[in-house]
């Protein structure tokens, strides 16, 4: 693999980036660390999710069950298992569950699987809720040292990774083909690439990513209960960020979730008695104004100014 | 003539500004977090906020908070959480680092309490929890000392039960015959498993037993099992949506049994509206000294001042939890949160629901654990040691 100049460039500004945002807690106070929390959350929730949905146009709505699900690994492994083998452990489980769940409806068309992923969170919620019942215990107390700062740098280096990976997948055969998919299925599969397996690949990525930051999300919420770990709202949060980002660009996605958390954060502070009404009406001007994201918005900027340099 | 009105309401209001930091010193500002929306909105609504409005009037109608030598208007600042562990944190962290609340209140249920419990240790702020239920209050308290917990939890509410159902055993208003079923969900689940064994140890025969999911519509082929079992007493180890579908059901098939007990809810006015005189006798969780002066007064000023009757469980527990911290306030005479916490711990309370005090766990071991609707009043009529309960009655009479 030759790498040119400017994906030098990229890279290097993307480690020094994350370099000094590793920095944060260091220098804030521990308001700023919560917020940091939840960028770099949702930023690996929202780009692994734009991953698959982006080049493929199916809209997964799966996050919370992935999620909830790496939660659950952590909370029933760690009076078993040291700490630091949990998240590989539920990526695995992750990827396990997303390989199952794309197999099954992966051939289907676009409506079907959005019902189905939507579905899923509320499905292993049961399992889990059955599990219960049987087993006879009931919410999981997870107990450790574990800081906001750990969490904090544990989800930053999660975010490389997705970067990273989405960078090398982008550059691959099987991006290539997920490009081509998200173009005409159909023009597809008659240049002979396998489809369905191309997908269930790629679905793999937000599986896996989810479920590992949900299991380094456990120790913050020390009580784990199925109505907690699998809240549907998180799926819908990932879905609109990502969109407000962007799903075109790798970078897109952080676009997204940096206004928002903070557009977030000011409706929760200044009028907590609409948070849902205003999350909805956001979702409308998003989806009317915003259709490409800001990645759009940037994009057609910059070709403006290149435009006029062309005529100067 | 409008400009210059304009101009010299500005420059009144631009005066009054300057004054602020001056009148600022006046008022304390008290943080509440808790669910207005998400699934746990409807429990808040009826428990946590009217208690949250209801002590933030008393104190200002008193005068305000003592603090030291100064008097504190209080100002209430309320976040939703959205019955989310991450905006509860959120929430907290806001309320301290950028609010500045002198002040900050528990959070509402088990689960929301315990994942903001790390950072009300961060920030060393006292925590009275009165609307979550443990039986690991040791646990916990080890590793939050700063947290303290009042309302209880599955194991004492089990035992009251099987007390209850004994005192109806002795009479010989029932027999030996149980049908029992539970809500598959957290507390639910909890008390099923210990429910099961403490009975059976207690010499009765569980001729039905099963359990139900979270958010079932249809309830009436579980009452139909019941009933077809002909047991002696009913026990749902429920919560509010199925406490109620579970009663109406009951009714409908004229169930007939010597006590029939439901969980979370039953203690709601909305039980007692909702079926009138068929709600005389139904047994359920919670209670309280409901013949209690204290109650009683405190009943009256929360219908006055939030429009709605408090519950018959936890509400009077929620308001005697702000009393604590009230009292813990006053009595250290700053907003030193180390030295308050102290003083919590080595203090009993007078609050609504009786004397308060803690064990070294941090844990309230007087509470009610079984209440009964009794002429219209959900009284207790079993406690791990409060004052004021009542006989059981036989159960309800619905033909």
């Amino acid at each position: 693999m030759r790498l040119t100049a400017k994906n030098w460039q990229g890279l290097a500004l993307t480690a020094v980036l994350l370099g000094v945002a590793a920095c944060l807690p260091l220098l804030t106070t521990a308001y700023w660390l919560t917020i940091g929390v939840t960028i770099a959350l949702y930023t690996v929730l929202a780009t692994s999710w734009a991953l698959f949905s982006g080049p493929t146009h199916y809209i997964s709505l799966a996050t919370a069950a992935f999620f909830g699900v790496g939660t659950y690994t952590t909370g029933l492994g760690i009076e078993h298992l040291p700490y630091w083998v949990l998240p590989p452990l539920a990526g695995l489980i992750g990827a396990a569950l997303a390989a199952l769940v794309g197999l099954a409806t992966l051939r289907l068309s676009g409506v079907y699987f959005v019902i189905f992923t939507l579905g899923l969170a509320e499905f292993i919620r049961q399992i889990i809720t059955w599990g219960q019942t049987v087993s006879g215990t009931k919410g999981i107390y997870v107990l450790t040292s574990i800081t906001e700062a750990h969490i904090y740098w544990q989800l930053l280096g999660l975010a490389g990774l997705v970067w990273l990976l989405g960078w090398l997948i982008g550059r691959s055969r099987l991006g290539f083909a997920l490009r081509i998919i998200g173009d005409d299925e159909e023009v597809a599969r008659h240049s002979g690439i396998h489809t369905a397996r191309a997908k269930v690949l790629l679905f793999m990525v937000p599986g896996a990513f989810a479920a590992i930051t949900g299991a380094v999300l456990a120790p913050r919420y020390v009580y784990i209960e199925p109505i907690l770990a699998f809240t549907p709202m998180l799926s819908f949060q990932v879905v609109i960020m990502a969109l407000l980002g962007g799903t075109g660009r790798l970078w897109g996605p952080v676009v997204g979730v940096i206004p928002f958390t903070f557009l977030w954060e000011g409706i929760s502070a200044s009028v907590p008695n609409q948070t849902t009404l205003l999350l909805g009406v956001a979702f409308l001007v998003i989806v009317y104004v915003l259709p490409r994201g800001f990645v759009g918005l940037i994009e057609d900027a910059r070709a403006r100014v290149n435009r006029a340099e062309g005529y100067a | 003539m409008k400009r210059r009105t304009f101009g010299a309401l500005a420059a009144a209001a631009l005066a009054a500004g300057v004054a602020v930091p001056a009148l600022a010193q006046e008022t304390l500002t008290i943080g509440a977090v808790a669910p207005k929306t998400g699934p746990l909105a409807g429990g808040a609504a009826v428990t946590y906020w009217p208690n949250v409005q209801l002590w933030a009037h008393d104190v200002n109608a008193r005068g305000g908070l003592q603090v030291g030598d100064a008097q504190y208007m209080v100002e209430v600042i309320e976040y939703d959480d959205q019955t989310n562990p991450g905006e509860t944190i959120k929430a907290v962290q806001r309320l301290v680092s950028q609010d500045e609340a002198d002040i900050v209140l528990p959070p509402y249920s088990t689960g929301l309490n315990l994942a903001a419990a790390p950072i009300y240790n961060r920030f060393g702020l006292p925590m009275v929890t009165a609307t979550a239920t443990t039986d690991q209050a040791d646990q916990l308290s080890q590793q939050f000392p700063n947290v303290f917990f009042t309302l209880g939890g599955a194991q004492a509410i089990v035992e009251s039960t099987v007390v209850a159902m004994d005192a109806l055993r002795d009479e010989g208003v029932i027999g030996n015959k149980l049908a029992m079923v539970n809500v598959a969900d957290a507390f639910g689940i909890e008390l099923m498993n210990q429910a099961g064994p403490a009975f059976e140890a207690a010499g009765y025969d569980i001729v039905y037993e099963t359990s139900y999911p979270l958010g079932t519509q249809d309830l009436s082929p579980v009452m139909k099992g019941a009933k077809a079992a002909g047991p002696d007493a009913f026990i749902a180890w429920s919560y509010p949506p199925d406490t109620f579908a579970l009663t109406e059901q009951a009714i409908v098939e004229g169930l007939e049994v010597g006590a029939f007990f439901t969980a979370v809810g039953t203690a709601f006015p909305a039980y007692q509206a909702r079926f009138g005189d068929d709600a005389e006798g139904v047994l359920g969780i919670g209670g309280v000294h409901a013949d209690g002066e204290a109650f009683q007064e405190y009943a009256a000023r929360h219908e006055e001042v939030t429009g709605a009757k408090p519950d018959y469980w936890a509400s009077a527990m929620v308001y005697s939890s702000f009393q604590v911290l009230e009292e813990a306030i006053r009595e250290v005479g700053s907003l030193d949160n180390p030295a308050i916490i102290e003083f919590i711990k080595g203090h009993a309370f007078d609050t609504v629901i009786g004397v308060l005090d803690f064990n070294e766990n941090n844990n309230n071991t007087a509470f009610w654990t079984v209440g009964q609707w009794q002429d219209g009043v959900f009284k207790g009529v079993a406690s791990t040691g409060r004052e004021g309960a009542v006989p059981v009655l036989a159960g309800p009479d619905w033909n």
